[in-house]
């Protein structure tokens, strides 16, 4: 989990000024989309567009990563073979399963081969938005060494399910459950689904805390707006900081001591509460909040 | 090469350029070009767009362009989308 990956934002693949714009409005990385934001006549010339676009513009610190069509469609491989090519960063798999990432990744080699690219530098993203992606994403993540993350798609998913999409998102539940297990047993990253209502702030920033207590990593966004709300979600606080810190020099003197529990504040401290002190450190240090050696800035 | 239909590509919204290329019989390039900037960019927007041409290998073609602003790269994709769809 090098990269940080707290928001992922969508733009649309046709659209020559917001792709401009893409890399200054914030998000961790941006979505230049081939896919649901571009019409069937217009695919080809979004494709041209955004292969152009990532030829030109400097996207600077920005993961650059392009949503592809499926596979299964007339667009899909052309897609990857086309993008690939100008090296994105990353490919954002729709309708991923086991098979499609498998496929995706052999087209990757020959294409990285063919251009002189070092292998396995293009990274890819599974979207899960199916039932059959989400009951196999275990497998999915596996399928290739390039999956850096799985993005959940609520909107598809609920659709597959044939159940309701709400505000509430009681229905995706166990959907974001399963792919912050999966991704957190293989140390990839856990991106939930957008939330669709571009003007409720606060249901923004009550879905970003249900995914992150669930143990998603981050959020995608639809609109620019969206951004520093999750970013504040996702960023440790001060307080958490400060603890994490603690739990960690307080380990070091256990360790001097030759202890292997020991307590803080009267309560216990173990392999666990370390790790976790250790994951808000390290996030911590990424966004700048505090120094390597863990002092505060 | 020559194209052998009437097609366009791109749009009329800002930072874009409408580009609609038809076939003709004189087997030259003939560009009519309208801008926002006209002005100030009008030879370089000429120039993107005849480079597309020349590296397409393309020969007996009218192109009319409506830009509004559009940056080298996206005048440069519209033209070859719209080559493409001409084929």
């Amino acid at each position: 989990m090098d990269k940080l990956r707290r928001s992922m934002l969508f733009m649309p693949g046709n659209n020559p000024g917001m792709l401009q714009d893409a890399a200054i409005l914030g998000a961790d990385s941006i979505i230049l989309d081939l896919e649901d934001a571009v019409s069937l006549t217009e695919k080809d010339s979004a494709r041209i567009l955004v292969r152009d676009a990532i030829k030109t513009i400097d996207y600077s610190q920005v993961e650059v990563v392009v949503r592809v069509n499926p596979l299964d469609t007339e667009f899909g491989s052309q897609d990857v073979d086309v993008i690939a090519r100008v090296k994105p960063d990353t490919l954002l798999i729709p309708k991923a399963d086991e098979e499609e990432i498998k496929l995706v990744d052999n087209m990757l080699n020959k294409i990285e081969e063919e251009e002189g690219f070092f292998a396995g530098s293009i990274k890819i993203i599974a979207l899960i938005e199916t039932a059959i992606g989400l009951e196999t994403v275990y497998d999915v993540i596996k399928a290739s060494k390039r999956v850096v993350g799985v993005l959940l798609g609520g909107e598809d998913l609920t659709s597959d399910l044939g159940v309701k999409r709400t505000k509430e998102g009681e229905e995706i539940f166990y959907a974001r459950n399963k792919v912050a297990t999966a991704c957190r047993a293989l140390k990839v990253d856990s991106i939930d689904t957008p939330f669709t209502d571009t003007n409720d702030y606060e249901g923004l920033a009550k879905d970003t805390a249900k995914a992150k207590n669930l143990g998603l990593t981050g959020k995608s966004s639809i609109n620019p707006r969206q951004i520093e709300i999750i970013h504040s979600v996702f960023a440790p606080t001060a307080a958490e900081l400060k603890h994490a810190l603690r739990v960690l020099d307080a380990m070091k003197e256990a360790e001097k001591e030759g202890k292997g529990v020991y307590s803080l504040d009267g309560k216990m401290i173990d392999a666990p509460v370390i790790k976790r002190a250790t994951l808000t450190v390290e996030q911590g240090v990424k966004l700048g909040l505090i120094r390597d050696e863990g002092g505060a800035k | 090469m020559k194209i052998t239909k009437v097609a366009k590509a791109g749009t009329l919204e800002s930072n874009d350029i409408l580009i609609m290329v038809m076939p003709n019989e004189s087997g030259k390039v003939e560009l009519e070009l309208e801008s926002i900037v006209l002005q100030q960019f009008g030879d370089v927007i000429e120039q993107v767009i005849l480079h597309k041409v020349k590296e397409m290998g393309v020969e007996g073609i009218t192109i009319k362009a409506q830009d509004k602003g559009a940056l080298d790269y996206t005048i440069g994709a519209r033209a070859e989308t719209a080559i493409k769809r001409a084929f």
